[in-house]
């Protein structure tokens, strides 16, 4: 399909103040009345969102060297484990991180603490070396005392997730929420027509270097998510009809907000980290028009039965059955809920697209696309050989 | 035989002022009433935190009394406050509230909190991922 508008012409039309721009929602209703051709003619820009607990999240803080120095080789902020493997006084603290003592309070609490400008506990141990001679350090350290804080996500904001049900008859407690017995309840947790990689399921525009809003600030798509999958099943509109493709994304995290990133606990499973991203499409072409058009009742995902080992999936339904509050699993009405935010998602949408409308935010064209074959492995077992210990 | 404590928020109406129903409630029902807060103002609804000690099948035949008088009882020790400030509207307690007490907007799809459905079944306490509900013993 040929182009009909290209970047740099988006872009001008931003700088100009003279970019239509429409949120996904918006354009999905344009779409019941303008064709794919119109649509790509008017519009110059889509903007997606979603906020959703994503746990592979996570943030790199460097805390700035004492004196005298010491080399951090065990860390924890608040009690909270952080990775000490990672230089002297650079660390990595993940948001499902926790202390035993304190399963409720992780490193996603670490990192909305940070952010909202508190002081937390830093306590370091390490052996002592010719450089580094300290052992032990316990201190307080806040945004503005850190060197940097930078929020860095190896897997988010999945293409498309899953519909959790519990067919068992003991309640379960999962990250997609408490699962009542007997398919009591579903929970579903994607943005539907709203969420950014279901507006663009090929990636014609997302790829490595695409500028985002995530945590209330600008930042980036830096890779592929882990697990990143684009040979999932896909119905008719070429869309996944389970979860699929993931993003690595990478922002500021000195300037981002706790209205958009909150710390989440789970009961009976543990930590994860709320997230809010907000990815801008332009209408390049009328392909990307119909891309974009795309509305919840074009939309599919499977409801798997998440109290049994495997999960195996029971259906498929549209997101305009799961918004309508019933799904029928199995020849049973199950009442629906979410757990993500679609009326933060909403928010976000509609933050990027009024930064584009006022010219402070332009769009980034892909330094390089995502690969298009990718799958998963799973984790095989070996057999372990010991070798040379028969000594 | 056992006595049995419990507290209740009485909600009395503007025209109630002048019966003696807490007489009635230690003469006739053997009740041993404690007042622990009352708000009391001529011509409006008047509210009494009250703890009454007695026999079950007494405090049910004086609960069932005042009901008869107008005046509204509601157990005191289970009820439902909710941080709403801090709500970031995911849906995670809808998906266990089963009496209307917690639903999402199909419009705004934002969290509308209905304390009067409320059953106390407590079940949203521990969904809330952002732990926002409690069980607010003071009222």
């Amino acid at each position: 399909m040929s182009s009909i508008k290209t970047y740099q012409e988006i872009n001008d039309k931003i700088r100009r103040g003279e970019a239509v721009v429409l949120t996904a929602e918006e354009v999905a209703e344009m779409a019941k009345t303008s064709t794919p051709e119109e649509i790509a003619e008017k519009v110059d820009v889509v903007t997606t969102a979603t906020f959703g607990a994503m746990c592979s999240s996570g943030a790199f803080i460097n805390f700035g060297h004492s004196n005298p120095p010491i080399r951090m080789e065990k860390i924890r902020l608040n009690g909270v484990p952080a990775y000490g493997g990672l230089a002297a006084v650079d660390t990595y603290i993940g948001a499902t991180s926790v202390n035993s003592d304190r399963p409720e309070y992780g490193g996603a609490h670490i990192i909305q603490d940070l952010i909202e400008g508190k002081d937390v506990i830093l306590e370091a141990w390490g052996k002592g070396t010719d450089c580094y001679p300290r052992k032990h350090i316990r201190t307080k350290i806040n945004k503005d005392t850190v060197n940097d804080m930078i929020l860095f996500n190896p897997r988010n904001a999945y293409q498309n997730y899953n519909v959790a049900v519990n067919t068992t008859s003991k309640t379960k407690y999962t990250y997609m929420g408490t699962l009542l017995p007997n398919m009591k309840n579903a929970t579903y947790s994607t943005a539907g027509e709203l969420s950014p990689l279901l507006n663009d399921p090929e990636f014609k525009t997302i790829g490595i270097g695409t500028r985002i809003f995530i945590g209330g600030t600008t930042g980036y798509v830096v890779w592929p998510g882990t697990q990143f999958h684009t040979t999932r099943p896909k119905d008719e509109n070429g869309v996944p009809v389970t979860n699929a493709a993931t993003l690595a994304v990478i922002g500021n995290l000195k300037e981002m907000s706790s209205e958009f990133l909150q710390a989440a606990y789970y009961e009976k499973y543990g930590v994860s980290l709320f997230v809010g991203i907000g990815i801008p499409i332009p209408v390049l072409d009328v392909e990307m028009a119909k891309r974009v058009s795309i509305n919840n009742s074009q939309i599919q995902t499977s409801v798997l039965d998440y109290g049994t080992v495997g999960q195996p999936k029971l259906g498929q339904v549209t997101y305009e059955q799961l918004r309508s509050g019933e799904i029928e699993v199995n020849g049973q009405k199950v009442r629906t809920a979410p757990v993500a935010s679609l009326a933060k998602a909403r928010e976000i949408a509609d933050i990027l697209k009024g930064q584009i409308q006022r010219g402070e935010f332009l769009l980034q064209e892909p330094i390089q696309m995502f690969p298009s074959n990718a799958s998963l492995k799973p984790l095989v077992e070996v057999e372990i050989k010991e070798e040379g210990s028969a000594l | 035989m056992n006595l049995i404590k419990r507290k209740v928020i009485l909600r009395f109406p503007p025209q109630s002022g002048d019966k003696p129903l807490s007489y009635v409630l230690v003469k006739d029902y053997d009740l041993r009433i404690n007042i622990l807060k009352a708000e009391v103002m001529p011509g409006k609804t008047g509210r009494l935190l009250l703890e009454m000690e007695g026999l079950q099948e007494n405090l049910d035949k004086g609960l069932a009394f005042l009901e008869r008088h107008s005046v509204e009882c509601q157990p005191m020790e289970k009820r439902l406050s909710f941080n709403q400030n801090n709500c970031i509207n995911c849906g995670n307690c809808t998906a266990v509230c089963f009496a209307g007490a917690l639903s999402m907007n199909k419009d705004t799809w934002k969290l509308e909190f209905n304390q009067e459905n409320c059953i106390l079944c407590e079940l949203c306490v521990k969904a809330c991922p952002l732990r926002l509900f409690d069980i607010d013993f003071s009222e």
